[in-house]
């Protein structure tokens, strides 16, 4: 192939540098500077993929990111392979492999083209009517419709690249850096704001830059000239930052804005290795100028969709910019001056035009006069009524339009051509003024929505901002800037502008044809081939709303979110229904407004960096000694501790046995703790606590439940009190931040009078609980001044002391029904203490255990987990906690709602004990309980919350929740499994030592 | 994403702060003395309101205030933080 349609020289290409490049697998060349768009155009490739629902051959139809059809596939690598990319925007390099989507087995021979000889029995709503029944086969349905939706592949590896986020703050942001961007940009800066402009591009300018006609000009410079003087100029200023090839994804509310800067997809492969790949900027700026120009829009008439069929101002910019002809035998359909500055262009270039259709009875601009004058053919008055050519557009037919522009009239006239250049006007792009809270107005002139009120700080300027033409801009930027940025003067007060663009539009959103509707595919959404005629069909079947209009026929829901066609969507819909545009509203513009990949979005955070681990004092022993772990909140807790070929369940029934016979150690370091002090402390507890507090004395400690305003149990732990006024709460691990919170809140806000300070201490102490029948000989090697004896150290009390010069505190305590000691050490010194406990009870063979061993010992006991046996549906009541809440105190959190009618119900969720019939078997925890499997429907009466085999009872044990469940003791029960019924009974929730012998022991 | 200018720190990014509701519920002073309904008015019912809604805020990674604040829910405007206790500025 050779690059036949290269037409004089751009420059903007590099000629010299030559770039290889495989598309559908076979070898192209384009230079540097060339999209993949650009090159295959130059290689006279126009078909590029197939559309999504009817598998239409489609072709390049945009030269920017509002590209509908010409999204490719790129990469062959199942790590970087990556879908739905626009060829428009992808600028070749040495390597690049890109190949059409949606076809099979190629894009010129596709199979899923029978969709579109089957289109008249695939209307709008189609899939929703059609596989609704029977609905038991929505199964069936489902596999084969997954298989054939979507578009492109996703890569199935992790991917390799780096990506990173950073911040900036600015004092002026201006997003596009076309004429208006840059007289912004440079008036901005020039003023002393630290300013950054953006652009998605890589070069600046905008449409101006390729701008190259006598008809345009500023003081007396072609208008590309100009700009590129005061390219030349800004690239100087100091505090001025410009980013190319940055995307403005979203703009949040108080001017948060996400930009996507690519750094290296434009590279060859072999120099991004070990590069940012991709870099999402957050950006807080005091002042945003949106620049972001306008979108042309393309005309709704019958076929307006095939391969070689493009906006018109797209065949301008590859002539101009990239020096490509679209095609040999051109023609131009218009309804307003813009086809005729491409024709311009065109005839500069030596291009072929063979006529120019324009809807415009009556036009005698410059730019019109100038085009007769050279002897093209121009149909005034008429419209494109249809198009012919399967994979390449190669004839169109025309017919005059009435005089309301409903009908066409007359006969029929057949045009030969292989490219079809359209232009319906322009939209402003007003996406990202919108996502930011922005509400537009309808201007009726000239059909479009612009800008009405800003929510921050922000204007808009430019044909965003509905000012379409070179003298609009010109005359009104001066005095726009000056208001916002609140300046005297700018240098732009006094330009010199010719501008021979004349503003008259003919608007007809849906183009007549001489056949009924029925028999024709105007497309409105390219991508996601939604037609005018199912917009009509959704207005017939009674949708009314814009946005259910949207979602019926899918229009504006691809990956280009209908950036071309939503405003025709509109129009028709207004049309047909017979309400005003500006009534109508538009759709919802979410962002991103060009599509990011998952990789930038999560940037650095990934593997290891995902979430932030905490890790006790004495993790590193844990690893050693080869434990496994599991997360508890953002905590590693050692889970159990295998030895040789042990599984988990060995480990468990190995250190449970051992804790109950001679001795066990946990590190308990991840339990919350919160230093409270304050004269006020004692009465603070009893307010937050459902049981008292004030007669606790010092030296003692005393379990704690603490439940929300509602009633339902919150968290729980051990108090101790260290002083007269000095308290250490314990909470659950994964309680203590919001435990701290709530309390926090209440002091603050609820009872600022009480005199209360909380700290929190979790990570400053290390905690370490030995347990078992010889804990206590443990202890009085590790601490051997202090007395052990039940007369000194009884059961919930504490002891301030020290190991070696250390000082700790030590807690008798005990979660697992055996006898138990907790030191608590600064946090450094964790490690040699849990040493220490290991060296004292090697002769004990003391056992570390893990959260698995400890849910286990005190499951035997009956001691409920928060958020394990409870799910903030259960009392203290239901818990069978009454001996906890205090009848005598007058109020405390969540007292009041204890006694509501339906805290009181006896049929409330009730937490109980389970064994099962076979004592080897051993319950799945959240299996449901039921009374009898056979009734239909079944009643659910609850479910198991924990569940474990007992080395200590030989049986299983399980804890739940049953409706009524305190009165069903002895109660046979059925839990229904897959392929099984297993009979439980009910029984007490404590099945070891209830007279709390062993604590003594 | 909100700057929130708290009452003594001053301004921070949103990500810093929590949202805790509508502010002005005060905790009833005798709440055995109240009837289930009465109850159930202080504990369920809250505004949701398209405009001027006044509301709780902490500033959870930062001070760890607790704050009032004036928000218009229909475009984020903040309209006026006060400190906890403060008297709400008149609409």
């Amino acid at each position: 192939m050779t690059n036949n349609l290269r037409v004089k020289s751009s420059k903007f290409i590099d000629e010299t540098y030559k770039i290889s490049f495989k598309f559908n697998n076979k070898n192209y060349y384009g230079y540097k500077g060339d999209t993949l768009a650009s090159a295959l155009l130059a290689n006279g490739i126009h078909l590029i993929g197939r559309s999504f629902k009817y598998h239409r051959p489609r072709g390049i139809m945009t030269a920017g990111s509002e590209e509908p059809n010409a999204i490719v596939q790129i990469h062959k690598n199942t790590s970087r392979t990556e879908p739905n990319v626009r060829a428009t925007e992808i600028e070749i390099y040495e390597g690049l492999e890109a190949s059409s989507q949606n076809c099979w087995p190629s894009v010129n021979f596709d199979i899923g083209g029978i969709n579109n000889f089957l289109s008249p029995v695939l209307p709008a709503g189609f899939y929703y009517k059609t596989f609704m029944w029977p609905a038991s086969f929505w199964k069936k349905y489902e596999y084969f419709i997954r298989k054939s939706a979507g578009l492109g592949k996703s890569p199935t590896e992790p991917d390799p690249d780096i990506y990173e986020h950073k911040y900036i703050h600015c004092d002026v942001l201006i997003i596009g850096a076309g004429i208006s961007g840059i007289i912004a940009a440079k008036t901005s800066a020039k003023n002393g704001f630290k300013t950054l402009l953006l652009d998605e591009k890589p070069y600046l300018g905008g449409s101006t830059i390729y701008q190259n006609s006598e008809h345009f000009k500023i003081n007396n410079q072609i208008s590309s000239s100009w700009i590129e003087k005061e390219i030349n100029e800004i690239k100087k200023i100091d505090n001025l930052e410009i980013k190319t090839r940055t995307s403005v994804a979203a703009f949040h509310s108080y001017n948060f804005l996400l930009a996507r800067e690519n750094l290296t997809d434009h590279l060859p492969l072999h120099q991004r290795d070990g590069k940012v790949r991709h870099r999402l900027l957050k950006i807080r700026a005091k002042k945003v100028i949106s620049a972001t120009g306008s979108l042309e829009r393309p005309l709704v008439f019958d076929n307006n969709d095939r391969p070689g069929i493009l906006l018109s101002s797209a065949i301008e910019k590859y002539s101009n910019l990239f020096g490509v002809a679209c095609g040999q035998k051109n023609v131009l359909f218009t309804n307003n001056d813009s086809a005729y500055e491409t024709a311009i262009s065109l005839f500069q270039k030596g291009i072929n035009i063979e006529a120019i259709i324009d809807n415009r009875e009556n036009v005698d601009s410059k730019l019109v006069k100038e085009i007769e004058k050279n002897n093209i053919k121009i149909y005034k008055g008429y419209t494109v009524v249809n198009t012919f050519g399967y994979k390449r557009i190669n004839k169109i037919s025309i017919m005059q339009l009435s005089k309301d522009g409903q009908k066409v009239v007359g006969s029929k006239i057949s045009i030969d051509c292989d490219c079809l250049g359209m232009s319906g006007g322009w939209t402003p792009a007003v996406h990202l003024f919108t996502q930011s809270g922005g509400k537009l107005k309808f201007r009726d002139d000239d059909q479009v929505f612009i800008p009405d009120t800003y929510p921050s700080d922000q204007i808009s300027i430019g044909s965003c901002n509905g000012e379409f033409t070179l003298d609009e801009i010109l005359s009104s930027i001066s005095k726009k800037l000056k208001d916002f940025l609140n300046i005297k003067k700018t240098e732009y007060e006094n330009l010199e502008i010719l501008s021979h663009f004349n503003k008259t539009k003919r608007n007809i959103w849906l183009l007549p044809s001489d056949k009924i509707i029925g028999k024709t595919k105007p497309f409105v959404d390219y991508q996601n081939d939604a037609t005018a005629k199912d917009i009509k069909l959704a207005l017939r079947e009674g949708f009314r709303s814009i946005e259910h209009v949207k979602r019926y026929t899918t229009t504006g829901m691809g990956t280009d979110q209908g950036k071309l066609g939503n405003m025709h969507a509109l129009g028709i819909i207004s049309e047909t229904a017979g309400s005003k545009m500006g009534e109508l509203g538009t759709t919802t513009f979410r962002p991103p407004y060009t599509p990011l990949t998952f990789g930038t979005i999560v940037g650095r955070n990934v593997g290891e960096y995902f979430d932030v681990s905490r890790k006790t004092p004495i993790h590193d022993w844990h690893v050693e000694n080869k434990a496994k772990f599991e997360n508890v909140g953002q905590w590693k807790r050692a889970w159990f501790y295998p030895k040789e070929n042990e599984g988990m369940h060995e480990a468990v029934q190995r250190e449970s046995k051992a804790a109950r016979d001679s001795a066990g150690i946990l590190d308990a370091s991840t339990l919350g703790k919160i230093d409270i002090q304050g004269t006020d402390a004692s009465e603070f507890l009893n307010r937050v606590y459902t049981n008292a507090w004030s007669k606790l004395a010092i030296g003692k400690c005393r379990y704690g439940l603490m439940l929300n305003e509602d009633g339902m149990v919150y968290d729980d732990g051990v108090t101790t009190r260290l002083d007269e006024n000095h308290y250490i709460m314990t909470t659950t691990t994964g309680g203590a931040a919001t435990v701290l919170s709530k309390l926090e809140d209440y002091l603050q806000t609820e009872w600022p009078e009480l005199d209360v300070y909380l700290t929190s201490v979790t990570d400053h102490y290390a905690t370490i609980s030995v347990c078992g029948p010889n804990s206590k000989k443990i202890i009085s090697k590790v601490i051997p001044n202090l007395d052990l004896s039940d007369e000194k150290f009884p059961h919930m009390s504490f002891k301030n002391t020290k190991i070696d010069k250390v000082k700790c505190r030590v807690m008798r305590i005990s979660f697992t029904g055996e006898q138990s000691y907790e030191i608590n050490v600064q946090a450094n010194y964790g490690k040699s203490v849990w040493d220490k406990c290991m060296q004292a009870g090697k002769e004990f063979n003391i056992t570390p255990y893990g959260t698995e061993t400890m849910h286990l010992l005190r499951a035997e006991k009956g001691f409920i987990i928060v958020g394990q046996d409870t799910d903030a549906t259960m009392t203290p009541i239901d818990l069978q906690m009454d001996w906890i809440v205090s009848k005598k105190k007058y109020d405390f959190i969540g007292k009041r709602s204890l006694y509501r009618s339906d805290t009181i119900r006896d049929d409330r969720k009730q937490l109980i004990g389970l064994v099962t019939e076979n004592p080897k078997e051993v319950l799945e925890e959240g299996a449901q309980i039921v009374l009898d499997a056979n009734k239909s429907p079944v009643e659910m009466l609850g479910h198991v919350t924990s569940s474990y085999y007992s080395p200590n009872l030989e049986k299983s044990i399980a804890l739940g929740v049953v409706k009524g469940g305190k009165n069903m003791m002895g109660q046979k029960l059925i839990i229904p499994m897959e392929n099984k019924q297993i009979n439980v009974t009910v029984t007490d929730p404590v099945f070891l030592d209830k007279e709390n012998k062993r604590l003594n022991a | 994403m909100f700057v929130i200018n708290c009452p003594y720190c001053g301004q921070r990014e949103q990500s810093e702060f929590k949202a805790g509701g509508e502010a002005h519920i005060v905790r009833p002073k005798q709440p055995t003395e109240l009837s289930d309904d009465q109850w159930a008015e202080y504990l369920f019912m809250r505004k949701n309101i398209k405009g001027i809604q006044f509301e709780r805020w902490v500033h959870s990674h930062g001070c760890r205030k607790w704050f009032n604040m004036v928000r218009d829910t229909s475009n984020d405007e903040i309209k006026a933080i006060y400190k906890m206790g403060e008297k709400p500025p008149v609409k």
